[in-house]
């Protein structure tokens, strides 16, 4: 890497030492404040730690944290890749990524949805992966089809390779004004936010993963990669099975996604595919923890269709616990639970917890779902029998459980 | 095929007005209506769909703004909701679902866009979002009881005479002039998400009353707890 400026290289380490108070005062990850103290002293630092690397820009609604993991363990194949491993996912936290690892040839950002725009100008990134879009904190995050309108206007007349998720119609519409696209299908099993053509209204007709407008041209591309079922089937016809660490189907989609990425950079799936089996959590997602002889088993989700993946992986033998907040992170309009389907849970033992469990309390009741409200996570924790249980929880309350037991990633 | 006994429920356009759990609404209206022996049927009715007027309930929720000017078009043309609601139907109006109601309504660059015309109302682009919890007294003509529910729009709503305003606010925007929704006949509109039918069960009993007659009481304990948690962080003390 060419050597940075002279005040870009003060603002990058008063930033890394304010990271470095953040961490040991115990206050954060230190992610967020470095990047943050770095932009204020050189508003162009992203753009020059940006500068002369190979960057990959990864954003969706879900999955950005994992698929992030995913490409780097990948990426590592051939180099020292810097990435904000942390779900800092908005310029700061970039800054921040960048900054601790300058001499990584490779960098992997995970980028907010709304963010990406601003931050596809000023990376110049050459390599974009977008996977999912779907209804997500409507109090604070807006509106889908205008964030996809957004992209597509991001994304043209700009030499960028996207590699996005053709199974989603939305994701297809935002990203297919790049010049080049590798289509990859990874499935979506959420549909309700992508029923209408987003080109013009129309009604999308689907079968299976296949999509095509009733009333004007737009349709599925076709796909040079696939997920299927336990396998990914790449360019040529070869069917490689993932055998991930990381349970589920989601994660699996997400490994689709990021082989196709890999050979963006030239990595091959022979190469990569042994990386994507090393990862096993990410941020404390799908962490086992103990407790009094019971393995509690950590899901993430936040919005309906990661409810819907977590329901997924979750262990219907088992009983489960369900924390629910409504803090700012969150979206502080509980509404949305009314469009996650919970009747799935009939017949397990729940119970249910969270600043939110009476919101919660309500939605099971009139799903005629049998539960236990318990007033704390503890209190939760204490009804179970040893043995194994999950947890499913939004993201205020997942990371007040994971503080419970000391961030043990 | 519908029976003659049974309440029909038609929700209208999830496909582009729903973005907001307002698939709750109908939700508590079926299991209201069940606990008390009455059978229901819903019908969810696409948008590229005829709407049906044949329905005793209408439900319409809220949507970003270009599902929502395509969704104003299709009702317009339509007509099944107007024919509906000449028959006497009832409808619940929520956010820009409640906005389309009306004459006129603000598009997603602020232009007037053509409601549907079934509330004289008119609404527009206000100056910031109107974001958070709400709480506000009810029109003694709908039973007097506090409304709660969560808010979450730009629209900016003026009453005309021939609406009622739904309550008055004591904390939060709604409709931008001291009052939240209206309703006129058995039109009621709204501006709250929460969904509004799991923050206030006496508004799904005046839609199943209005529907089917006198109603027999029943547990209301959930629905009672939350509302009492919901006001109490709201109002002031």
């Amino acid at each position: 890497m060419t050597q940075l400026p002279l005040r870009a290289q003060l603002a990058s380490a008063l930033g890394r030492t304010a990271a470095t108070l953040s961490r040991v005062t115990g206050r954060g990850d230190g992610s967020v404040i470095g990047g943050r103290v770095g932009l204020i002293l050189e508003p162009d630092l992203l753009r020059k730690l940006a500068a002369d690397r190979k960057l990959v820009l990864v954003s969706a609604t879900n999955g950005k944290t994992t698929t992030t993991r995913l490409i780097t363990s990948e990426l590592q194949e051939l180099g020292e890749v810097a990435t904000n491993a942390f779900g800092a996912n908005m310029p700061a936290g970039h800054v921040s990524a960048l900054a601790s690892n300058k001499q990584a040839p490779f960098g992997v950002l995970e980028v907010d949805e709304k963010y990406l725009p601003e931050v596809l100008e000023t990376t110049q990134a050459g390599v974009v992966c977008l996977m999912n879009l779907s209804r997500d904190q409507m109090d604070r995050a807006g509106e889908i089809w205008l964030l996809a309108q957004k992209w597509r206007r991001a994304l043209a007349g700009k030499d960028i390779h996207v590699v996005a998720n053709c199974d989603d119609p939305l994701v297809t519409w935002g990203a297919m004004t790049a010049s080049t696209v590798t289509w990859v299908s990874c499935g979506q099993p959420w549909k309700e936010d992508s029923w209408c053509c987003p080109e013009c209204g129309g009604p999308l007709d689907r079968k299976g993963d296949d999509w095509a407008c009733r009333e004007c041209h737009f349709r599925r591309p076709e796909p040079t990669w696939f997920l299927d079922d336990d396998a990914v089937i790449d360019p040529r016809r070869q069917r490689w099975v993932l055998d991930l660490r990381l349970p589920g189907r989601a994660n699996r989609a997400n490994a689709a996604i990021a082989l196709a990425v890999a050979e963006v950079f030239g990595l091959p799936v022979e190469r990569a595919l042994p990386r994507l089996r090393e990862v096993t959590s990410v941020a404390g997602r799908y962490t086992m923890v103990e407790r009094d002889g019971r393995s509690l088993r950590l899901l993430l989700a936040k919005n309906p269709a990661g409810w819907l993946e977590a329901f997924e992986v979750s262990d219907p033998s088992l009983p489960i616990v369900l924390s629910v907040n409504a803090q700012g992170p969150d979206g502080r309009d509980t509404s949305w639970l009314w469009d996650v389907d919970f009747r799935i849970l009939s017949g397990r033992p729940v119970y249910v917890t969270g600043e939110r469990r009476l919101d919660l309390a309500l939605r099971l009741d009139v799903a005629g779902v049998p539960f236990q409200l318990c007033e704390t996570f503890d209190a939760a924790v204490a009804q179970q029998r040893p043995g194994r249980v999950d947890v499913i929880a939004n993201y205020t309350a997942f990371q007040q459980i994971r503080a419970e037991f000391g961030r043990a990633v | 095929m519908p029976s003659d006994s049974a309440l029909r429920i038609v929700w209208i356009y999830p496909d582009l007005l729903s973005t907001y759990g307002d698939q709750g609404n109908v939700l508590i209206l079926e299991q209201r209506a069940r606990k008390r022996g009455i059978p229901v049927e819903t019908v969810y009715v696409r948008s590229a769909d005829p709407v049906p007027d044949s329905g005793d309930i209408y439900l319409i929720g809220g949507g970003e703004d270009r599902p929502q000017i395509l969704a104003a078009e299709r009702l317009r043309r339509d007509g099944g909701l107007h024919r509906a609601i000449d028959r006497g139907a009832s409808m619940l109006a929520v956010c820009a679902g409640y906005q389309i109601m009306g004459t006129v309504f603000g598009g997603e660059e602020g232009q007037p866009v053509e409601g549907i015309g079934l509330l004289d109302i008119q609404s527009s682009r206000g100056p910031a979002r109107a974001v958070g919890e709400l709480a506000a007294e009810v029109d003694t003509g709908l039973g007097g009881h506090v409304l709660t529910g969560f808010e979450n729009h730009m629209g900016v709503t003026r009453l005309g005479p021939g609406v009622r305003p739904l309550s008055r606010t004591i904390v939060g925007i709604g409709n931008g002039d001291g009052t939240e929704g209206c309703h006129a006949g058995k039109i009621v509109g709204t501006y709250l998400h929460g969904p509004a039918l799991a923050r206030n069960p006496w508004l799904a009993d005046v839609f199943l009353g209005w529907a089917t007659g006198p109603l027999t009481p029943i547990d209301d304990a959930w629905y009672d707890r939350l509302r009492d948690e919901r006001l109490k962080a709201v109002l002031p003390r």
